[in-house]
């Protein structure tokens, strides 16, 4: 059974004003086939543990590690991370132009697999999934994400977490900008394709809006870089009620 | 000025009050106010020598190439292979056939130097309304100084896509007319896969008849110099051009594209787009797009713009928009410039499904060029033009 270990993980960002601490010691186990909420404030450091996790170049790992079955990724290269199972919806998925989401999604695919995916179920397989999310045909001979609407970004994103088959995937505020039509079709997307392949979610949301359609098995409420409270699902009812302002009350006392 | 009133109880004269000529040491000079209004001659003895600081060539590396702009240039006829299609007529004409001269004129040295030159013109004649692929290969020019004449004439209603393509090597000045009668439809591209060494000076003079439509393709891969110079008067009510150019510039070459739109009558239409990408110690690309709206010009709809993708150090490239408006009455004029590097984002996106950081930047490049080479409309040059993409970005990857 697959497992992702975050220990101690301690992450810094250059800015103009000099390095800015931003994750002060997060630990986290996400195991195969669970679904982790990760709840927060705006810059509470949730979007930084995601794109860590990625690799992207921008953020710098001080201490800690992150263990995928025991193997350490923070020495990864991003594309690495990816071919070792780890996938990161991201929140602004960039244009790419002139790259067709056809020729994107068989790169990848080849890239991940080590190898060329058979042609032929390869192409069911990518009709079968943009169906379902509700994507048009059309969808594939554009440039990837060049002109999309946010909600067409976010069923991409989706589409390729059904055709990469990921191990471990981090869903960066996937539900922001979604009307409740779109945030359905997505959700069911994301059910499932854990559903499929059994992989393990960590879902990083500001709202409890997605936990509606995706119900996870534990919710962490992360303040000030580091998870102030964990629990199981009925910890997002309470934060619906409540808010965050208990966490950062307590966090500004500190 | 009141202080000194106190000082100074006289008058004060025109020439204190800047009334005179500049003394800017040209004495009146008045520099060229309109791009059409250069100085144009198809006679080598009209100009200067070239130093260098003229407009035309301030940005070209002159000194590499005087034996075409100050010397004698063969004016003779050359090989020239083509496969015979129905309705592309290609023959070597006399220097009295009415149609040269039809499109232009050279607004610089080395143009009418090989205006001067040469012997006879290649004329391509296009007729009939069916719709037709030619290409025309020059591959055997050698490597004395040329000089060069083309007229490519698309008689009304004519549809044809007219491929020039250049190989091997070659020290060549020429100016190629072309005209579109009216509705005419032709598309003509110029390739340019020269050897290393290779020097190519090229004006392209075009002139498009009432609801005709051009597009002109500039695709510079290949040769040490190449400069291709296309200007496109939109002379008939309703006329349509495309100007699309593709550059890819490695080390110590130097690839330049002056583009010249002439909106010259109502309700005509102009799209300019060229891209270029740049790799490698001294590689350098020059893209100059003027736009003029005439006077006469009313209901025109005009844009261009030029992206450059630098993809290593120790490149430059130049890249001047244009744009001169003489009338108010018109429906767009827009122009945009870009140069920079990889779009991080962008690599790390595609690294971030798997994809290697050579493979990612391969992606991107090769997307960023095939905007051009997609809207070519031939399915084997496009094929053909992708695989050389795919050649220069191989070459070029960093192990």
């Amino acid at each position: 059974m697959s497992v992702l270990e975050i220990k101690d993980l301690h992450v810094s960002v250059e800015t103009d004003q000099g390095t800015k601490q931003i994750l002060h010691g997060v630990n986290l186990t996400i195991n195969e086939g669970e679904i982790h909420a990760i709840m927060g404030p705006n810059g509470s450091g949730k979007s930084t543990l995601a794109y860590t996790i990625a690799g992207h170049p921008k953020y710098t790992v001080d201490s800690g590690s992150i263990l995928l079955d025991g193997e350490e990724v923070t020495t990864m290269t991003v594309d690495q991370r990816a071919r070792a199972g780890l996938f990161l919806a991201m929140q602004y998925p960039v244009e790419i132009p002139g790259v067709t989401v056809t020729n994107f999604l068989r790169t990848a695919k080849t890239a991940i697999d080590g190898e060329s995916p058979a042609i032929r179920t390869w192409i069911k397989d990518v009709r079968e999934s943009m169906k379902a999310l509700r994507m048009d045909k059309a969808f594939a001979e554009r440039n990837v994400n060049e002109g999309f609407s946010g909600g067409e970004k976010k069923r991409n994103e989706i589409l390729q977490l059904e055709l990469l088959k990921p191990r471990f995937a981090v869903l960066d505020e996937t539900d922001s900008g979604l009307d409740v039509d779109a945030l359905k079709i997505v959700s069911e997307g994301v059910n499932r394709a854990k559903e499929n392949t059994g992989l393990g979610l960590l879902l990083i949301t500001h709202y409890t809006r997605i936990l509606r359609y995706i119900t996870p098995d534990f919710v962490h409420v992360f303040v000030d870089g580091r998870i102030a409270e964990q629990g199981g699902p009925e910890l997002a009812d309470r934060l619906e009620d409540e808010g965050y302002d208990r966490y950062q009350s307590a966090a500004v006392a500190s | 000025m009141s202080a000194t009133a106190t000082l100074n109880t006289a008058m004060p004269t025109s020439e204190q009050q800047g009334i005179k000529e500049h003394t800017d040491g040209r004495f009146g000079f008045v520099p060229v106010q309109t791009r059409s209004g250069r100085f144009t001659s198809v006679q080598v003895a009209d100009f200067a020598p070239v130093t260098g600081r003229e407009a035309v060539w301030k940005l070209s590396p002159v000194k590499k190439f005087t034996d075409l702009t100050e010397g004698v240039l063969d004016g003779s006829v050359y090989p020239v292979e083509s496969a015979a299609v129905p309705g592309v007529s290609v023959a070597w004409v006399d220097r009295t056939d009415p149609r040269i001269g039809a499109a232009g004129a050279p607004e610089e040295r080395a143009a009418a130097n090989a205006w001067s030159s040469f012997d006879r013109a290649l004329a391509i004649t296009i007729s009939g309304e069916d719709a037709k692929e030619v290409t025309l290969t020059r591959a055997d020019l050698g490597s004395g100084p040329r000089g060069a004449h083309t007229i490519i004439e698309a008689k009304p209603f004519s549809r044809a896509i007219l491929i020039l393509s250049n190989t091997g090597e070659a020290r060549l000045s020429e100016n190629v007319e072309i005209i579109l009668g009216d509705s005419a439809h032709l598309t003509v591209v110029s390739l340019q896969e020269w050897g290393d060494t290779a020097v190519h000076l090229a004006n392209h003079f075009a002139t498009i008849g009432r609801d005709a439509r051009l597009k002109h393709v500039v695709v510079s891969l290949g040769g040490s110099i190449v400069r291709v110079n296309p200007s496109v008067r939109l002379a008939g009510e309703g006329s349509d051009t495309e100007l699309l150019g593709l550059y890819f510039a490695d080390a110590g070459q130097h690839l330049e594209q002056q583009v010249f739109v002439n909106h010259d009558a109502p309700n005509s239409r102009s799209r300019v787009t060229y891209k270029g990408a740049l790799q490698g110690q001294g590689a350098r690309t020059v893209w100059i797009g003027d736009v003029l709206i005439g006077r006469n010009a009313t209901g025109t709809d005009s844009y261009e713009q030029n992206r450059n993708l630098v993809l290593t150090e120790g490149t430059r490239a130049d890249s001047i928009p244009n744009l001169e408006i003489e009338t108010g009455d018109i429906k767009g004029a827009g122009h945009a410039s870009a140069t920079g590097r990889f779009d991080d984002e962008q690599l790390f996106y595609l690294q971030s499904r798997g994809i290697t950081e050579d493979e990612a930047r391969r992606l991107v490049v090769r997307g960023f060029l095939s905007e051009i080479v997609q809207q070519i409309g031939s399915p084997t040059l496009e094929d053909r033009l992708q695989a050389a993409i795919e050649a220069e970005l191989t070459e070029s990857t960093p192990s």
